[in-house]
């Protein structure tokens, strides 16, 4: 009946990073996190936000921190996964942030994209207030975990009233001298009021071993702000990718978050953010594409904390084969957050006979001048639809294809940015097109 | 305006009179021994006293559940009491023989065991405390075939049936507080509807709780044979008392290949006052399960209790079966209510529809927690799910809980939830029309709560309204 699971070799790493040299700041963050970790160990799916996902498997294996080693890694390699050369991009090759493979030199007016380790000697005290405060050591087994290693990761930092267009890419990518390895890096995206941006976290394998990734990312939305916060993860089959985004919002602020998945043996993303702030809001969106043995997880809570605040959330998974798809969405109204209005949806497409899914959207609500609703479904392509496509003279297969297609579409239509539209629009048409 | 409310809210519980009766009860605390002189006290077989022994022995090692959203201190399972029976219980002939002053308290409760008897045309089986006092129509009622008495007579008289399916549905060990009925159940109603019979008239069991400090754990069991038809009715009240009394009652229902069971409870214990004093905690479990081509129905109106924590559920074994769940949830006042179902889908082409009802007024907290699942071999299963919250007052809570699990591409789930509360815009439109605020409310709850109202039974449904408008009274203004 435990509800922990014990995972000593990850501990015994934790612990080491945490003695390890690093800036006072740091260390102490480290320390903390490891003795969370020594408390928290890693969920079983006892606790009620793991129940449909063991990460049992994770907690015996032994993974080792990842050395960063960037050789022969090539810009065209990257391509693909760049949506846009002229951005600016960080690159991150097994962990570790590669200097030679990024662009960030032409960064636009008013933005500020640092390496942790860069921003830590720059802007030392600025940054190490931060860290930690959206999203705690010991939130979870792996935010405590993610803060025993804290050094490497991003800092993104839009100043006050600064509207900056081109989006910021920071790419995470694993190679074959990664597997085996682990990496847990922070990224820190904060906008100052009225200032508006659009980050993408990029993760992507390029190899079919296995490895561990455990990000963590802390969001702070100023009164007034907007971002747009894409996370593509498009990580190797065999990959296990644990994320948490946390959010915070000010007032009239409006955080907005695309969740796109299709890599990783396990995979699980807590997207977290609080609406602090009177008249502010969020919009939570996102599209899952599993197939093989693939388990996906997409956990997202939104608490509204105070009056008039909105939320709007459609998520989409589609599942092939003999995948597993988890969607567990929370809406949390505080007493004092009258006049919410809340949306959730949340579709599912079964694919193969064997695909299986659980939902579990949940609304918890204290106040009573709301207007909170969700919907789920899950279910195959309509026959009725199929029928009156081929009815059309259009073939059996190209009718799935196109209504699986536009199942898709729905979510990835919001997406503001027209390249990354597009490109993602792409893949998720090659990925129902291509004869397999 | 909310003066209204306030007031609509909190008119007293009208059933909350106790009645002067010479009882047996049996001092309070629990042990192996309790459960042997109730098993004795009963003149059980020696295998339903081996079942409950099994069922404590099991009891003892579990744990009571705490996942439920709802908050209460501790309970001493040695404080109350298991046993309580009006003293005058003899093996009774006919109604005539039953005591007056029993009878007077069901007059009282609006369900006089003669008037029904010779208007109403429901049989009524109707347990005080622990005792089973009276069954109405049981003449007509054998003339079918049909079996529908006690559970105790059941075990004397219809051992073999009882010996078959008690605990069918619901094992001894499902879960904590079922394990415990299990072990210490002292009656309730058992039914048998045979082959391809339809019970011509509504079956019905009146619960009553009436001693201080007994707990109530009452067990109904009904079988409907293949091909078979009944709806039950079931109904509770109790005094009002200023100690929290428990209620841990389990209903099973098995409905083999054909038949169709309409269960419906209007739920109506003593809810506790505006403090949260007092009231019953209703811990009961519910299940049933749908052979081939049955159908199994819930119905509930839920008003009372001081926290209600319930999840009428059907397994849907058969091909072609269907589960229905229709509740409305009130939580005014300090109530906590955690209420839902479950469908399980295991057969081919099973259908389930959930449409549920929560209101919450003053500082009740209400939640629905239902979980549908599909299994893999549930080809072409369905499922509807629909559960709306009401909210009246900025203190009390509505919370959704649903689970969905699918495990087979072709079945096809839907699922939507509403939150919303009365619109001041509503009541002044109403209000225009000439109708006071109070009966404004009251309309718009009743329009919100209509598809569940139209499940229920006829003469059930009016009680259920009044019902409503009496919980609800003074909530508004």
């Amino acid at each position: 009946m435990s509800t922990t699971l014990l995972a000593p070799a990850l501990l015994s790493q934790a612990t080491a990073a945490a003695s390890a040299q690093a800036p006072d700041a740091l260390r102490a963050q480290r320390e903390a996190g490891a003795r969370a970790f020594e408390q928290l160990g890693l969920p079983t799916t006892k606790v009620e936000d793991w129940h449909y996902t063991s990460v049992a498997s994770l907690a015996d294996a032994s993974f080792v921190p990842m050395n960063g080693d960037a050789s022969g890694v090539t810009a065209e390699q990257l391509a693909p996964y760049l949506f846009s050369t002229s951005w600016p991009t960080l690159v991150f090759v097994n962990g570790v942030h590669a200097p030679s493979l990024s662009t960030i030199d032409a960064l636009p007016d008013g933005i500020r994209v640092l390496p942790m380790a860069q921003a830590m000697t720059t802007l030392g005290d600025q940054v190490a207030r931060q860290l930690g405060t959206a999203a705690p050591a010991d939130r979870d087994g792996f935010t405590a975990l993610n803060a025993s290693f804290l050094g490497e990761g991003a800092v993104v930092h839009v100043a006050k009233e600064m509207v900056v267009d081109t989006p910021v890419h920071l790419l995470f990518v694993t190679t074959d001298k990664g597997v085996g390895g682990m990496q847990h890096p922070r990224v820190l995206l904060y906008a100052e009021r009225h200032a508006k941006a659009t980050v993408i976290e990029s993760w992507v394998g390029l190899t079919d071993g296995a490895y561990f990734s455990n990000p963590v990312a802390e969001v702070m939305v100023e009164d007034g702000a907007t971002l747009n916060h894409l996370k593509i993860q498009r990580e190797g089959r065999q990959a296990y990718h644990v994320s948490t985004i946390e959010a915070r919002q000010g007032r009239d602020s409006h955080y907005v978050s695309f969740c796109f998945t299709t890599g990783g043996q396990l995979s699980r993303t807590n997207i977290y953010t609080v609406l602090d702030g009177e008249g502010c809001g969020t919009t939570l969106n996102g599209l899952t594409m599993l197939d093989g043995e693939q388990h996906g997880d997409v956990q997202t809570r939104i608490e509204h904390a105070k009056p008039n605040c909105f939320s709007r959330q459609i998520y989409k998974s589609i599942l092939d084969d003999t995948s597993h798809g988890v969607f567990n969405g929370k809406v949390f109204v505080r007493d004092i957050a009258q006049q919410t209005d809340g949306k959730q949806t949340n579709n599912t497409l079964l694919l193969s006979k064997t695909a299986q899914v659980d939902a579990k959207p949940q609304l918890e609500i204290y106040a009573d001048d709301v207007k909170c609703t969700h919907g789920a479904t899950v279910g195959q392509i309509d026959q009725t639809a199929l029928f009156y496509m081929k009815s059309r003279g259009i073939d059996a297969d190209m009718s799935r294809q196109l209504l699986t297609y536009a199942f898709a579409a729905e979510t990835l239509e919001t997406i503001e940015n027209e390249t990354i539209r597009d490109e993602l629009e792409g893949v998720t048409m090659r990925r129902f097109t291509s004869s397999d | 305006m909310s003066a209204t409310i306030d007031q609509l809210v909190n008119r007293e519980y009208q059933y909350g009179f106790s009645t002067d009766i010479e009882s047996d009860t049996l001092p309070p605390g629990l042990s192996e021994d309790t459960v042997r002189f109730i098993s004795a006290k009963k003149n059980e077989p020696e295998w339903l006293l081996e079942w409950r022994l099994k069922a404590y022995r099991r009891w003892l090692t579990m744990k009571e559940p705490h996942w439920p959203n709802v908050t209460y201190p501790p309970i001493d399972y040695q404080a109350s009491s298991y046993y309580s029976a009006p003293k005058s219980v003899k093996p009774l002939g006919s109604l005539d023989e039953v005591d007056p002053k029993l009878l007077e308290t069901y007059a009282k409760l609006g369900i006089s065991l003669n008037e029904q008897k010779r208007l109403s045309g429901v049989a009524v089986d109707a347990v005080f405390d622990s005792v089973s006092v009276g069954t109405t129509f049981r003449e007509e009622l054998a003339k079918e075939g049909i079996i529908f008495c006690s559970f105790s007579e059941a075990v004397r008289e219809h051992g073999d049936l009882v010996r078959q399916y008690l605990g069918s549905v619901i094992p001894y060990s499902d879960n904590f507080f079922a394990a415990l009925n299990s072990a210490v159940f002292s009656d309730g109603s058992f039914c048998y509807i045979p082959k391809g019979v339809r019970c011509p008239m509504e079956l019905s069991t009146y619960f009553r709780i009436n001693q201080e400090t007994t707990g109530q754990f009452e067990r109904t069991l009904i079988v409907a044979d293949e091909g078979s038809y009944v709806s039950y009715l079931e109904g509770c009240t109790a005094p009002k008392r200023d100690t929290n009394q428990l209620h841990a009652a389990v209903v099973e229902i098995v409905a083999l290949d054909n038949a169709t069971v309409k269960y419906s409870t209007v739920q109506n214990w003593y809810a506790g006052d505006e403090n949260g004093l007092g009231g019953i905690y209703n811990f009961v479990t519910k299940r049933g399960k749908a052979m081939k081509n049955s159908k199994i129905s819930w119905t509930q109106v839920e008003t009372g209790s001081a926290i209600t924590w319930k999840y009428p559920s059907v397994i849907l074994q058969g091909d072609n079966s269907v589960g229905e769940f229709y509740s409305v949830a009130v939580a005014s006042k300090m109530q906590q209510a955690d209420t839902g179902t479950k469908m399980i889908h295991i057969g081919r082409n099973t259908k389930s529809n959930i449409v549920s009802k929560g209101i919450s007024a003053m500082k009740g907290q209400n939640s629905y927690r239902g979980k549908v699942h599909i299994l893999p071999k549930a080809e072409g299963a369905r499922n509807y799910t629909q559960c709306d919250s009401m909210l009246v007052g900025n203190e009390c809570g509505a919370h959704t809980f649903p689970y969905i699990e699918v495990q087979n591409n072709s079945a096809i789930l839907e699922h939507e939830a509403s939150t919303s509360k009365i619109g001041e815009d509503q009541i002044f439109y109403l209000k225009q029309r000439g109708l006071d605020a109070e009966q404004a409310v009251s309309m718009i709850v009743s329009g919100f709560c209509k598809e569940v109202f139209k499940e229920l039974p006829m003469e059930f449904a009016l009680e259920a309204q009044q019902l409503l408008g009496i919980t609800l009274e003074g909530s508004v203004g």
